[in-house]
């Protein structure tokens, strides 16, 4: 058993809120590279030139890459050897995003009830996701997620006899829908199976894995190539103004599922796609 | 084609405008978004006075992060416009000259925009740092409660647009 203070959680956590709106991954900054090279359209070019001087001034000067800093999605992993010490876990977390968002200058988007709406003013409560996994580490995940994109994700709750084309319409669907509403070129990120809410946890999920990691399942990777190319002829470009660089990536996420059943999750994340892990 | 305008904006420069024009703002704009638009909405419906002179006006949907010691503000970059379609109207007919955001509108909007010779501008969304520096002045003028979502004016430099919908209901998106 590993003895682990919580107080680790919250410094750690208010870090990472800070760095995640200040700058991007590699893997996101080089795809980004990439769009700005392969970009044809006069106004494409320009809005996508203009996101990476943006990109630039947001780690040199400090100031959030975009001002929608989010709410924070945290997901941590807790190894089953770790026993927490000096407090409750998800108030070390909240205290994190508190801390973060208060001292490094974030916006507080939080309303505390959907329809009274007052402002919590500090960025609290996080979403958080926990899994239990083998041994004494514990590994988070912070991602800061804004709402002009999330607003625009959808989950579709297909039937068995629509497979793989199915599928395929519901993907289009949430990006044609999207357009420029979700800040383009955006990151789609999809849940594939489980039920409703496993899909729409693995869409949130998709959207933090690394680039470079390609899924096992062959019919996963051809899936998310296909969608990729297909995403950039529908012409809505960066920032809805035309262009072929509407996406940067599709990451897509399985789960088995029930014999009745073919849900499908579609988080819509902008060119702000924010995520840093951390392993304690 | 690249255009510098001034604001508040007069209707023939207004009139000047075409979709897909880049334009650069020099002058003086409000920031509103959907909290502080219902709040206009239910002032409207009291009768009373809008927080400031909405005739030739442009409002910006935007809700900034904080600011830095010595900076006017944080990071500035637009919200979706959509959200704010059930009140534009409105507004427009009160003569809100110019909006700036990012997204589709609503075909109610698109009429009033032609029906009253105004302008809908979009920024590039999530380019809030670059365009926080083009933002030389920013003062709350009303609902500080509502924290960023209260009505700022702000004096901008060469701050970067493009001309979404203009005053003849020709359309980008």
């Amino acid at each position: 058993m590993r003895e682990f203070d919580v107080s680790l959680i919250t410094s750690n956590i208010k870090e990472m809120c800070i760095q995640a709106n200040h700058f991007l991954s590699d893997d996101m900054k080089e795809v980004f590279v990439k769009a700005v090279d392969s970009e044809e359209s006069d106004l494409g070019k320009k809005v996508l030139n203009q996101l990476s001087e943006n990109l630039e001034i947001a780690g040199s000067e400090m100031i959030p890459i975009c001002q929608d800093t989010g709410m924070a999605v945290v997901f941590i992993k807790v190894g089953q050897e770790v026993h927490f010490t000096g407090g409750n876990l998800e108030d070390a977390i909240n205290e994190g995003v508190r801390q973060g968002y208060v001292e490094g200058y974030l916006r507080k988007s939080v309303v505390d009830d959907p329809i009274i709406r007052n402002n919590t003013k500090d960025n609290t409560p996080a979403i958080v996701h926990y899994s239990i996994v083998e041994g004494d580490k514990v590994e988070i995940t912070v991602a800061p997620k804004g709402f002009g994109s999330e607003n625009m994700s959808r989950v579709f709750m297909l039937k068995p006899a629509d497979g793989i084309e199915g599928v395929k319409e519901a993907i289009l669907t949430a990006v044609k829908d999207a357009g420029p509403n979700a800040c383009p070129p955006m990151v789609v990120g999809v849940g594939i199976g489980g039920d409703f809410e496993k899909s729409a946890i693995m869409a949130k999920q998709a959207l933090t894995r690394h680039l470079e990691d390609k899924p096992q399942i062959d019919w996963v990777r051809d899936l998310e190539d296909e969608m990729l190319e297909k995403i950039n002829s529908l012409g809505i470009g960066p920032g809805g103004l035309g262009g072929k660089n509407t996406a940067l990536a599709v990451n897509v996420n399985t789960y088995p599922t029930h014999i009745a059943g073919l849900p499908v999750a579609i988080n819509i994340c902008c060119h702000v796609n924010r995520h840093v892990t951390r392993s304690l | 084609m690249d255009k510098k305008i001034s604001m508040p904006l007069s209707e023939e420069e207004a009139l000047s405008l075409r979709a897909g024009d880049y334009v650069y703002i020099t002058g003086t704009i409000y920031t509103a978004r959907d909290a502080a638009h219902k709040r206009m909405d239910e002032t409207l419906a009291r009768g009373e006075e809008l927080p400031f002179d909405i005739k030739g006006s442009c409002i910006y949907y935007m809700g900034p992060s904080p600011a830095r010691e010595g900076r006017p503000i944080g990071s500035a970059g637009p919200t979706t416009a959509s959200r704010m379609d059930k009140y534009a109207p409105k507004l427009l007919d009160l003569g809100l000259r110019a909006m700036i955001g990012k997204g589709k509108r609503s075909q109610a909007v698109r009429d009033a925009i032609v029906r009253n010779k105004a302008v809908y501008f979009a920024a590039v969304g999530g380019a809030g740092a670059i365009l926080s520096q083009r933002i030389k002045k920013s003062e709350v003028i009303a609902y500080d409660d509502l924290g960023t979502e209260a009505i700022r004016k702000l004096y901008v430099e060469d701050f970067p647009v493009i001309v979404v919908s203009d005053t003849e209901g020709n359309s980008l998106y």
